[in-house]
């Protein structure tokens, strides 16, 4: 299992290691305002009406 | 030595109007299917005369109920070139998929599906007034306690013991839920809060083994119904999971379960991992997307769904070299099915490109942070819902895939293909052949069957009992030597 695998990171590896995730984080976190403003824009207008209104019969 | 996994699926679509609450959803599922289908194959009937739903895997009939009535099933029923069945089931349009060999031309043809009912939406389009456009989903409930499947289907040994699928399957289909959900949001059918569940259907099982698919819920459906000879074959017909946007869940889903269905016909598994309390814990699963959550076997032990999918998957890969060896789709499948555990096991949202319950949870965080919007706020279930959108221009399964954000399998050029052509190494490719070729000869068909009319009396009945069978392999040399359908059943019965 991969659990098993993972040997303990030195120091320097740690802070390096630290260092990528904090940068990894603010560029996901700007792709995510990116994708949301994509989204908003096919979003359905009106969604409490939408939802409300998509009922469905059972089915199988 | 197992049998081939020949599979398929069923997808029953969420079906809606614009801007109307007022809408017949079986006229308007026949409407959309009416106006997909070219009139050539609309005149081709379904044929009833081998199905029987209420046959029980168990062993018996069920007393007492009645089928439906014709007028219900009999609505619009048509049968693609591809080999697929589409037609309404309920209040639903549902695509079968052709019979495939492996779990990837399922994904491809399964991914038809969603082809055809976008490009359905389109043809109601010149019928239907402006305002009233269709919308689809693929997807498995509309959050207010109404649910419909997307059902799988895979060719079993006869010879193997009903029981040791009930056995092996269920503690499987409890725990492949963490790659093969759809997710939710909130819960339905009277099932414990929560604000976000990894699947769909989850809340709607209600017993571990049954025959019903529309109430009383079972984690095991024992419907036997083989559309096969049925000596030989079993069809398990698998209600318990949801329907995929992600390619690469539906590769998992159906390669992983095939791989289960093997070393089941081959008795290869000792171990028992029988659950303790199943439906319980098929809840617990799906409402725990930290999947750090614990359940009890039978036995006493406790074990999470990622764990027991670690035994499984570590079965699987000595089974398959010890059996398999020169397979490079189950390799494959084996590899990402390993790849996809550890992920799941270190931090889930690392699968925000791969697994459709994740992609969806990353996206609704995204908007409860932006926004600062609670769980209950409208907003968050529109996304739940139109995630699933089958048009291109409008789902945002479709927006994440197209913006680079969601890993796909397959090409594009091989799902336009496989929307008018069927896989060519089962029998789907005769049926579809047939169809293509001959349908202004061909009164009715059926998964078994296809019946011909050549003008002249009796009705021709060409079985299609074995779906190993009709392969383009086999049945190439006999349509080249069949400029027409006379010809055809002249041949077949010479042969």
């Amino acid at each position: 299992m991969a659990g098993e695998q993972t040997r303990k990171p030195k120091p320097q590896e740690e802070e390096a290691v630290q260092a990528e995730e904090a940068k990894t984080s603010q560029e996901n976190s700007a792709d995510v305002d990116d994708l949301l403003d994509e989204i908003d824009e096919v979003l359905e207008q009106n969604a409490e009406e939408f939802v409300r209104s998509y009922v469905q019969k059972g089915g199988e | 030595m197992a049998f081939p996994k020949i599979c398929g699926i069923e997808t029953e679509y969420g079906i809606s109007v614009r801007d109307t609450s007022e809408f017949n959803p079986i006229l308007t599922s026949s409407l959309l299917i009416n106006a997909y289908a070219k009139p050539a194959f609309k005149r081709v009937k379904w044929d009833y005369e081998e199905e029987n739903p209420l046959r029980d895997a168990r062993g018996f009939e069920r007393p007492g109920a009645e089928l439906p009535a014709e007028d219900e099933t009999g609505l619009v029923n048509v049968i693609l070139p591809n080999g697929a069945r589409y037609y309404v089931d309920h209040a639903h349009p549902e695509y079968s998929s052709p019979e495939c060999s492996n779990p990837r031309d399922v994904v491809i043809w399964d991914k038809a599906g969603e082809r055809i009912l976008e490009d359905s939406i389109r043809s109601a389009k010149e019928i239907v007034p402006d305002s009233q456009t269709v919308l689809i989903y693929k997807h498995n409930s509309d959050g207010k306690g109404n649910s419909y499947g997307c059902h799988e289907n895979y060719l079993v040994d006869r010879q193997t013991p009903f029981p040791n699928l009930v056995k092996h399957l269920i503690p499987f289909f409890v725990s492949r839920q963490v790659f093969t959900g759809a997710g939710k949001v909130g819960v339905e059918n009277g099932a414990d809060a929560c604000d976000y569940q990894i699947s769909q259907r989850a809340d709607f099982f209600e017993v571990e083994v049954g025959l019903e698919t529309t109430f009383k819920r079972p984690i095991i459906n024992t419907r036997d119904e083989p559309h096969a000879d049925p000596e030989v074959y079993r069809r398990l017909h698998v209600i318990v999971g949801d329907a995929n946007m992600s390619e690469i869940a539906t590769y998992l889903k159906v390669g992983s379960t095939a791989l289960m269905l093997k070393m089941i016909e081959d008795d290869y598994i000792a171990d028992d991992f029988a659950l303790a309390e199943p439906v319980a814990a098929i809840k617990a699963v799906s409402h725990d997307p930290s999947c750090k959550q614990s359940f009890k076997l039978w036995d006493g032990r406790s074990i999470t769904a990622v764990e027991l999918q670690w035994e499984y998957l570590r079965l699987a890969k000595k089974y398959a070299q010890e059996n398999l060896s020169d397979d490079a789709i189950t390799s494959d499948v084996l590899e990402r099915w390993e790849s996809v555990l550890e992920r799941l096991e270190r931090d889930p949202m690392m699968l925000s490109r791969e697994l459709d319950w994740v992609a969806k949870l990353s996206v609704l965080e995204g908007y409860r942070d932006r926004d600062g919007l609670s769980w209950d706020h409208p907003k968050l279930r529109l996304v739940d819902l139109q995630y699933h959108d089958v048009r291109r221009d409008k789902g945002l399964y479709h927006k994440l895939q197209k913006t680079g954000r969601f890993e796909t399998l397959v090409s594009e050029d091989e799902i336009a293909f496989a929307v008018d052509h069927p896989p060519e190494d089962t029998r789907a490719y005769f049926r579809g052949e047939c169809l293509r070729r001959f349908s202004e000869k061909i009164v009715a068909a059926s998964w078994d069957a296809l019946i011909f009319d050549l003008g002249d009396e009796p009705l021709r009945k060409v079985p299609t009992l074995d779906p190993t069978r009709g392969t383009k392999d086999r049945v190439q040399a006999l349509f080249d030597r069949s400029p027409d359908p006379a010809t055809l059943i002249a041949n077949l019965s010479s042969s």
